[in-house]
Formats: C-alpha cells, sequence, structure tokens
C-alpha cells in the first residue's frame, strides 16, 4: 500500500489548490478525483460560460491562477498551474471508504485500491456522484451520464435511463435527430415538472420517442453484429427484451455526499439537508487529521475554497498563517470604539449574545464577515416598521429601544436582538427600533441567518421562542409583560402544514387558535356541495378563534395555501389570553363579526369563489406583488413588456401572453416577489435581496451567473441574459428608423456573460411598475394577495 | 382595479372635456363678431390656438407611450385624456371655423381633422369590445399553443395516411394550409389553403393546385373515398381518422383565424389613425402660415 503525508480527496479548485501547495512545498501527498477530469462541477458549466472571482475584495492565495474569465480560460489555467507544481492528481479515483485516524488513515478506492495517508483533505462538493446504472457493462465507453450538448449527436440509437426531470430533458433534446427509448422503472413518469411530464407524454403517444415502462437494465452486451453498438438487456415484466443501441445515458440523479462523508466519522449537527459538517477555526472536522473545505464546510465561492486548500495545508504543516480574509476584517471593523485585536473583536461579539453560543469560531468568523457592524448614532433608525428588509440585529453595545404606544420605550441592551419576525416571516417589519446610547449592533442579512439556524440548533430554539412570545404579545396582549406571558409561551405548540393541507375540516370538533407565522392559508365552506374559498389570510392573522368562542365546531375548512407554519394555542392557554387583557374578548368578537361578512360575502359569489381557488393555484398565495392582467381591457399591444425592456436593459422580465387565465384574469409570467423568495434559497455570492417596500432583485454587480435561481424559481420567471449594447434614442429611431425600436435589443460584439435577470417591480423608480404605468388601457394591475377579496368582489359582485 | 379607459380616475377627463366644451359654445353664443363668425374674430383665434395646442398633444401621446421612464402620469390616463378631449377637439375646431367650409386648405384641415377622430372613435370602440372576444376565442389557448395542436394533428395525419396515395393528399393539404398572410387576410379571417388531388381520388386526369378554403375540399375528397371503400380495411380506417383530424384541424383553424382576425382589428385603425394624425399636421401648420402671412 503506497503512503502519503497528505491525501486530498477532490479536486475542484479547493482540492487542487491543496495538492498544488502541497507540491509546491515539497510535500509528500496525492489528490484523488472519482472521475477522469479535474473539477468536475466547473466542467460541467456550458461552454464559454463566464465565470466570476467574486468575493473580489477577497484576495487570492493560491499557488494556481484564477480570475474572472471564460470556463476554459480558468480550467487551461488550473491545469497549468497543476502541471508546472508537478501536483500528483490520480484520476478515476473514487473513494468509498476511509478508516483509522490521524497519522494512519486508509483510504479504499471503489476499485478496491488501497492508499495510506496521516492526513486527508476532504474537497468532494456537495453535487455528489451520478448514480450508476448497476448492472454488467455499464463501464462501457458510450455510457454516459451526464449530456452536455444534445446537437452533438446525429442519427445515433440512444437509449435514456430514468424517470426524472433530466431524463425527459436529453430525451426530447434528442429525439429530435437521433432514435431515442426512455426506460423507466415504474409504470408513469411522477416526479417530472408538469411541462416536461406534457411533452414526454405527448412524444410517447405519438412514437416520437419509445417507452419501456417498468423496465429494469439487465446488462449491456457489445453487439457482434455491428448493426448497433451494443445490446442493452432489459428486465421487464413479460421477460428479458433486447435492444439495440449506440449510446446510453443514464440519468437517475446524483447521491448526496453526505452518507459517505458520515460513513468517514464525520458528524453533522442534524438532518436539515442544509446541515454543515462542525469545523475548527482550521477547518478540522471532528475526526482529527481530517479536514474539510470548499462548499461541503460551507465555502461555495471558488476563491475561498481555493484560499482554504492553501490555509489547510499550512495548517497540516503546523504554521498558524493569519486567514486570507484578515484585510477585509481591517476594514470590516473600522470606525469601531473598540482598540483591540481582530481576533479579540471577534471574541468580544461572539460573547456579546446567548444566541451566538453555540457557533463555532470558524463559522463565527463567516458569519461576521457577512454581516455588518457598526457604531450607531443615537436616535438612527435600526429597522423601519412598514418595511420589508429582513436582517436581523443583535446589540453588542449601548442600547436599542421600540416605542410602544401606551407603554413606553421597551430596551435591548447588550445581547438582545430584534428582526426575527420579518425574518421567520418574510413580511413587512412589525415595529420601527431606534439606537440608543453608545449602540454597536451586528445587522446579518437573511441568508446568513438561515444558514446559522440550519447548522446550529440552539439558535432556532432561542429564535422561536423570542419569535412566539413577540408575536403573542404584538397580537393579543399588548398590554401585559412578557413575564406574565411566559406561561403561555410554554404552552404553545408550532405546528407546521404542507401547501394543500387542511388545518382544520369543517364539521369536526375543534378549540385550537391558530396564529399564522409563515405561509397563508384560505378558508373553504361546502355550498351546494362545492367548495368555494371565502378568505385568503396572510402571516399574522389567526383563525380558530370561534370555536373557543362557541361551540367547538368547526363552520369552515382552513387550507394552507403554501407550506405554512402556525403558533398553535390550546383552549386554556387562549382564555388565560382573555383574561389578562380586558380589551381582547372585545376585538375578537368584533374580528368574528367582520371575517364573518367577508364570508357571507364571498358564499354568495361562487364564482368569485373559483376564481381565488384559481388564483392561489397559480401560486400566488405566496406573492407579495403580483402582476395580473384584465383581459377585458388588453388589447395586446405589448407595451408593457416595451416598457419592462425599455427600463430594463433591453431584456423584458415579464412575458404577458404566456400564463394561465381564469374568469379573464390573467397571470402573465412574471415575479411575484414571494414572501420567502425562491430564488434565494441556493445563491452563491447571495446576490439577491429583499428591498424595503418587498421587491425581491438580483445585484448584477454580485451575479455570477451561475443559474441556481432559474432553476429554483417554480414560476419561471428569471432568465440569464446578456447586457445590451446603448440603443439609439427614441428620437434617432423615430426619425431614421435605425437600430431597434422601443422594447428591442442589441447586443455589443463578443459580449459573453450572462447573468440572471429578474423583475425588480421597479424599484428604483418612484412612479411605480413601468408595465403597469405604461398601459394605455388599465388592464395592468399590481396587487397584494390581501386584495384578491377586493378582485373578487369587483369582478363578481352586485 | 378594473378602470376602463373612460371611467378612469371617475371619468375627470370627461368633465374636464365637459367644461371646456361648454365654456367654448356659451362663449360662441354670447360672442357677436362683427359679420359671420369665424376664425379672424378675437374669439376664432383663441378657440384656433386653444385646437392647434390641442393637436399637438394629442400627438404626444406617441412619445408619451414610448418614454418608459417617464413618471409624468400613467399612459393610462394620457389616453383617458386624449380621447375626451380629442372628443372636444371636435367641437372646438368646428366653432373656430364658424361652420364656413369651402375647397381650400383651411378646410382640408377640417376634415383631416374629422377623419382622425372619427377613426380614433372606432378605435375605442374596438378598445373596449374586442378585447373579451379575443380572451372567449382563445378559450385558455394561446396562439402559440393553438398552433401547435394543429402541428401535432398534422403529424399524426401524416402519420396514419396508409397508402401512397392518402399520403400525397395529406401531405398536399397541409403543405398547401395558409394561415394569416397580407393585411386583407387576417382582416377577413380568409386563408388561401391549396390542394392538389391526386388522380386515385379525382379522375379528370390532371393533377392541379385547387382551392382549400377552410379544409373543405380535402374533408369533402376524403368522405367520397370512403364512400367507395365500403368493404372496411386498413384503407377505411385510415381515411376515418385523417377525416376526423382535418375537423379538427378546420376548428382550430377558424379559431386561429378568428384570433389573428381580431388582433389585426385591433390594431388596423391606428394605421390610419396615425398617419392621418401627421397629414392633420402637416395641414395644421400650412393652415397657420397660410393665415398669417397670406390672409
Amino acid at each position: 500500500m503506497e503512503t502519503f503525508d497528505i491525501a486530498v480527496i477532490g479536486s475542484g479548485p479547493g482540492g487542487m489548490s491543496a495538492g498544488a501547495h502541497a507540491a509546491e512545498l515539497g510535500l509528500s501527498h496525492i489528490l484523488l478525483e472519482g472521475s477522469p477530469k479535474h473539477s468536475n462541477t466547473i466542467q460541467k458549466y456550458q461552454k464559454g460560460k463566464h465565470v466570476m472571482d467574486t468575493p473580489t475584495k477577497l484576495p487570492l492565495r493560491s499557488p494556481l491562477d484564477f480570475s474572472a474569465g471564460t470556463r476554459e480560460y480558468i480550467l487551461d489555467k488550473w491545469e497549468e498551474g497543476m502541471t508546472s507544481t508537478n501536483t500528483n492528481i490520480q484520476y478515476g479515483s473514487e473513494v468509498s471508504a476511509i478508516e483509522g485516524s490521524k497519522g494512519d488513515f486508509t483510504i479504499t478506492l471503489v476499485n478496491g485500491k488501497k492508499i495510506g495517508a496521516k492526513f486527508i483533505i476532504l474537497g468532494i462538493g456537495v453535487q455528489g456522484n451520478p448514480r450508476k446504472l448497476g448492472c454488467p457493462g455499464d463501464e462501457f465507453e458510450h455510457v454516459q451520464y451526464q449530456l452536455d450538448d444534445p446537437d452533438e449527436y446525429k442519427g445515433e440509437r440512444i437509449a435514456i435511463v430514468g424517470a426524472g426531470d433530466a431524463a425527459i430533458e436529453n430525451a426530447i433534446g434528442l429525439a429530435g435527430s437521433n432514435q431515442v427509448c426512455i426506460i423507466n422503472r415504474r409504470d408513469e413518469f411522477a416526479r417530472a415538472k408538469q411541462g416536461n411530464l406534457d411533452l414526454i407524454t405527448s412524444s410517447i403517444s405519438e412514437g416520437v420517442i419509445e417507452c419501456f415502462y417498468e423496465a429494469n437494465p439487465a446488462r449491456i452486451e457489445e453487439n457482434p453484429s455491428d448493426e448497433s453498438r451494443y445490446i442493452f438487456f432489459l428486465s421487464t415484466p413479460t421477460g428479458e427484451v433486447p435492444v439495440p443501441v449506440d449510446r446510453v445515458i443514464a440519468r437517475l440523479g446524483a447521491i448526496p455526499p453526505r452518507r459517505l462523508v458520515e460513513s468517514f466519522g464525520i458528524e453533522f449537527p442534524n438532518d436539515s439537508p442544509a446541515a454543515l459538517p462542525e469545523l475548527s477555526s482550521q477547518y478540522e472536522s471532528n475526526v482529527p487529521g481530517m479536514y474539510v473545505i470548499g462548499a461541503l464546510g460551507g465555502y461555495p465561492l471558488i476563491k475561498q475554497a481555493m484560499n482554504q486548500g492553501y490555509e489547510v495545508v499550512e495548517y497540516i504543516q503546523g504554521n498558524n498563517i493569519e486567514p486570507a480574509d484578515h484585510p477585509l476584517f481591517v476594514e470590516a471593523f473600522d470606525g469601531l470604539p473598540y482598540d483591540k485585536t481582530i481576533d479579540e473583536i471577534l471574541e468580544y461579539l461572539q460573547a456579546s449574545s446567548p444566541i451566538y453560543n453555540g457557533i463555532n469560531p470558524l463559522n463565527f468568523r463567516e458569519f461576521i464577515l457577512d454581516s455588518k457592524v457598526s457604531q450607531r448614532a443615537p436616535g438612527d433608525e435600526l429597522c423601519v416598521k412598514g418595511e420589508f428588509t429582513d436582517s436581523f440585529f443583535v446589540v453588542v453595545d449601548g442600547n436599542a429601544y421600540v416605542k410602544l404606544p401606551g407603554v413606553g420605550e421597551f430596551h435591548f441592551n447588550r445581547g438582545g436582538f430584534f428582526g426575527e419576525q420579518s425574518l421567520i416571516s418574510g413580511r413587512r417589519r412589525t415595529a420601527t427600533v431606534y439606537a440608543g446610547e453608545g449602540c454597536v449592533v451586528v445587522e446579518t442579512p437573511r441568508r446568513s441567518m438561515v444558514k446559522l439556524i440550519n447548522s446550529v440548533e440552539s439558535v432556532k430554539r432561542v429564535l422561536d421562542e423570542a419569535f412566539i412570545l413577540r408575536a403573542l404579545q404584538t397580537k393579543f396582549a399588548p398590554n401585559t409583560p412578557h413575564d406574565q406571558l411566559a406561561e403561555v409561551v410554554a404552552n404553545t405548540e408550532l405546528k407546521t402544514f404542507d401547501a394543500n393541507q387542511n388545518i382544520y375540516t369543517e364539521g369536526e370538533h375543534g378549540d385550537e387558535v391558530h396564529l399564522i407565522r409563515i405561509g397563508s392559508v384560505t378558508s373553504v365552506k361546502q355550498s351546494n356541495k362545492k367548495e368555494v374559498i371565502t378568505s385568503y389570510m396572510p402571516v399574522g392573522h389567526y383563525f380558530g378563534e370561534a370555536g373557543v368562542m362557541g361551540d367547538g365546531m368547526r363552520t369552515d375548512t382552513v387550507r394552507a395555501n403554501v407550506r405554512t407554519e402556525t403558533i398553535c394555542l390550546n383552549k386554556a392557554s387562549f382564555v388565560t389570553l382573555l383574561e389578562k387583557e380586558p380589551g381582547l374578548q372585545k376585538e375578537i368578537q368584533s374580528h368574528v363579526r367582520d371575517r364573518l361578512t367577508v364570508e357571507a360575502r364571498m358564499e354568495a359569489q361562487p364564482k368569485g369563489g373559483e376564481l381565488m381557488s384559481f388564483l392561489m393555484s397559480e401560486g400566488l398565495g405566496e406573492g407579495t406583488d403580483v402582476l395580473l392582467i384584465d383581459e377585458t381591457l388588453c388589447v395586446g399591444c405589448d407595451n408593457c413588456e416595451k416598457a419592462c425592456a425599455e427600463t430594463h436593459d433591453g431584456n423584458s422580465r415579464l412575458n404577458r401572453e404566456a400564463g394561465a387565465s381564469f374568469a379573464d384574469v390573467h397571470v402573465p409570467i412574471s415575479c411575484r416577489h414571494c414572501e420567502h423568495p425562491h430564488c434565494m434559497k441556493d445563491c452563491p455570492p447571495d446576490a439577491i435581496h429583499r428591498a424595503s417596500d418587498g421587491e425581491v432583485f438580483i445585484d448584477q454587480e454580485a451575479c455570477i451567473g451561475c443559474g441556481n435561481c432559474v432553476r429554483n424559481c417554480p414560476y419561471d420567471v428569471i432568465s440569464l441574459q446578456k447586457n445590451p449594447a446603448p440603443k439609439p434614442t427614441l428620437l434617432h429611431w423615430l426619425l431614421t428608423g435605425k437600430g431597434p425600436g422601443p422594447g428591442g435589443k442589441q447586443y455589443a460584439e463578443g459580449e459573453t456573460i450572462k447573468k440572471a435577470v429578474k423583475c425588480d417591480a421597479c424599484k428604483d423608480n418612484a412612479g411605480g411598475a413601468a408595465c403597469v404605468r405604461a398601459c394605455p388601457t388599465g388592464a395592468a394591475m399590481r396587487l397584494n394577495p390581501k386584495d384578491f377579496v377586493d378582485l373578487v368582489g369587483s369582478r363578481f359582485g352586485s | 382595479m378594473y378602470q376602463s379607459i373612460l371611467n378612469f380616475k371617475r371619468a375627470r377627463y370627461l368633465w374636464l372635456a365637459l367644461a371646456v366644451s361648454v365654456m367654448s359654445i356659451a362663449t360662441y353664443q354670447w360672442h357677436q363678431p362683427i359679420g359671420m363668425p369665424n376664425g379672424g374674430t378675437w374669439l376664432g383665434y383663441t378657440l384656433g390656438t386653444i385646437g392647434a395646442l390641442l393637436i399637438v398633444w394629442l400627438l404626444l401621446l406617441g412619445m408619451r407611450k414610448r418614454s418608459y421612464n417617464s413618471n409624468m402620469g400613467t399612459v393610462q390616463g394620457w389616453t383617458s385624456a386624449h380621447v375626451y378631449l380629442g372628443t372636444a377637439l371636435l367641437l372646438i375646431g368646428t366653432l373656430h371655423g364658424g361652420f364656413q367650409f369651402g375647397m381650400n386648405v383651411h378646410t382640408l384641415a377640417y376634415v383631416l381633422m374629422v377623419a382622425v377622430i372619427l377613426s380614433g372613435f372606432f378605435g375605442i370602440f374596438v378598445y373596449l369590445k374586442y378585447p373579451n372576444l379575443l380572451t372567449v376565442n382563445r378559450s385558455g389557448d394561446t396562439l402559440d399553443s393553438l398552433l401547435d395542436k394543429v402541428l401535432k394533428i398534422d403529424d399524426r395525419s401524416r402519420r396514419i395516411a396508409a397508402t401512397p396515395d392518402l399520403s400525397r393528399l395529406v401531405d398536399s393539404a397541409i403543405d398547401g394550409c395558409e394561415i394569416g398572410g397580407g393585411w386583407w387576410q387576417q382582416l377577413t379571417a380568409k386563408g388561401s389553403s391549396t390542394i392538389s388531388i391526386p388522380n386515385a381520388f379525382d379522375s379528370d386526369g390532371q393533377e392541379k393546385s385547387q382551392s382549400n378554403k377552410d379544409q373543405a375540399l380535402v374533408i369533402d375528397v376524403l368522405a367520397n373515398r370512403l364512400s367507395q371503400l365500403s368493404g372496411g380495411g386498413d384503407e377505411a380506417g385510415a381515411v376515418q381518422g385523417l377525416i376526423a383530424n382535418f375537423a379538427a384541424k378546420q376548428t382550430l383553424l377558424r379559431r386561429i383565424k378568428r384570433d389573428v382576425q381580431i388582433r389585426a382589428i385591433l390594431k388596423i385603425w391606428l394605421y390610419i389613425h396615425v398617419p392621418i394624425s401627421f397629414a392633420l399636421l402637416a395641414a395644421l401648420i400650412t393652415h397657420v402660415i397660410v393665415v398669417f402671412f397670406y390672409w
């Protein structure tokens, strides 16, 4: 068995950088790569894709070159760097197991070979390895697990294995100029998106693509008769079927690396798919001698990973070098009233609040770098009631306060925090908070908080408790002090409901009261054996109180529109609140009365209920600012699209004609500015933000064009676009007819950088959205879902 | 919510236009010029100036509509004002001239103005009536999805055509199918689809291109063929399938043509309204110059 001092697993940017630095230092090392090429994830980018080098301020620390450029340029540079440093890279070496301990690890490869190592650096990313066919013959040359460009293949017989979106998209893409069959283990395509499902079923029924249902790959054999390259044997319920093929493309998804990583002994704090392994400030995992760098450790950007690769080799050597981000901290802490070193300030910050207790120093460093630490002048507004900002604040020194009408000021002192309501609910700020004397605060963006909540159990618990207490107080007991609510808070429960799940059903018994904290619900009643939606309730609304006040019989069905979380109060707790707060009873009675009036109005308009159902089924229930088009007024002039393009670099972010319609209300393909934007979920440079009025927008400077948001948006409203060249003025166009007219675009020569673009609801224009302002007939309108009841009223009301 | 251009902001521009009109009529009634009322009196000049400025402002709608960064009101507001003040212009222009007409450039400007306003009335009628018809006709589809359905039916027809003759017939019907065309075809919803019938189906000797308007001929030929194939068999099955396909295609094509027609109607009036507006502007300038320099 060959033995090395350092074994690096995975040749992404981090792994390569580590390998090259070890080579540069002349250390005994090996770099193991499972696939036949390095940088698997970046190899999969489309040809010519521009790769960014964010964060630009962070200096690069690696023997390999890296600056923004095309995919090919960057891959070539790395290749050169590895050759010139003599990096010992070994391809086709997928790791299946690691045993042993620091100083004496044994790495077992899938091909059975064993390698010894004193230290291990894991840089395997989060993409995982493609699931293999797992039948004899799956090692043949023309059996592949990925398809870069369907146009590369012509006139071949190709079998696609899989039933997901990737398999279907490949099959459709290839079917134009090849003879394609698709092999589905089951008897339907259950996992695919609706659009793909329609495409594949119609292609199959029209005979364009042949489909083998309930078929499993048995083996692949080379075809001696030479008519086709291979014979692909399938085992089907009716026996074995031979299919002549030239190429097999298996799209069976990827195996997330977590289980493999756990088998090495590395622990994760919880079951959340977003959880990260715990690491020391030197990237060492709970297994001594085993280090984790790059995306797997929570650092998705190339430059960060490359720096970590360099640093980790230094740490293994025992050199306690300053991390590359040191200068960034010097800049970030500039102007703070502390006479301390960077490390001392970091320690001081971490000691300020119990929220930070469970975070390891490495993560805290990153966390503070993402956040903004600043001293604020007394009276400064830290967050403003009614705004849509969603950052989270912790007071480090001095204090901050809210003014409560009738009660006075409530102070947050060192360690106090606020902003969790907007963070969790995705809704407007519920109060304005002012800076007090000597106020120093840490303001953390939503993404970093979400990452923290997912990786540190105690943070979630502390935030939830504070959330419940403050939400109950705001909604039900503004005059009751916190300590008197403790018992009620202890007896509440957070309940989660999936989209379309009934929270309770009409006619059943129940006396719980729900206060919505995430998502939205609709109330539904049975009327003439038909369901009629009678109201829509967003975050901050409560329901079920009629059950407590009345006989405990539910008079309506309440259903979650999207994934919804409620604070659930039992009858006893609710009664306690009623006793503590004398005015509450009256308020609730009037609330019940108001709702019954709306419900009666809606019940009288069954068509309106159908329109509501339609709007909900279009996913508008999770929006905050929705573009709708009145088809009785729209003349199809597309001035809305032209206005959008003209005010946004020539790229229209809305497609008027596409999208569904019902009862003359058309839902165009356009961003609805979700409460919990799907697009924000996985943005490596954190370029997607929410403006103070709620607009979700992409920071074009920061966007790296990775396309994650495009894939994550369920409503297809984001696209990757090139930035067009400047156009002639309107007058110039009118007089000469030269260049593209209004709404048209013109590209600069050689422009290749594509970035994600989406609607920003014209947040920077005081007059509001250009699409609405430009509509000559008043057909385009922007609504918040809570206005839908009025919309329905104006449509069907008498 | 749901405001048409006519009742934009409680029809505020209607009231403005009415006020201007009432004032114009009242002044005109009260004014006792020397001789006939005409454009040369102080009231004539006043109304003429108001009218000329109005015309220029009405023309500016075309600029405002394309000034996408402008925050000067909304385009809907401008359009609403355009409609009502444009209507008031009819009255102002008429009173300005004091009902004097003749074969001269002044009356030409007046006639052009009336033509522009009347074409505008047609535009309002179209904008109020047709969007709804468009929706009804589409019934959930879009033009693209309708065209897609036609392509799919065509693919199916080509596949089930069992004999070489049927294939030729089907191919010819599909290749000769026309949607849209020039503005006249679009407006009248008439296509000029053609087909050439293979000899096997029509024994008049020459295969020549014939009109297949509304897919009628191909359905007819197929129906005839079916009646000849009384014994059933593969071809009869195929012919039956083809009849069903072409009938379905016929229905789809009617909807597509109707869609194209409505879109054309929604646009065509602007091709009259806008050019005459520019002609009016030219005539207006001539009128003003003539009045000041040669009267």
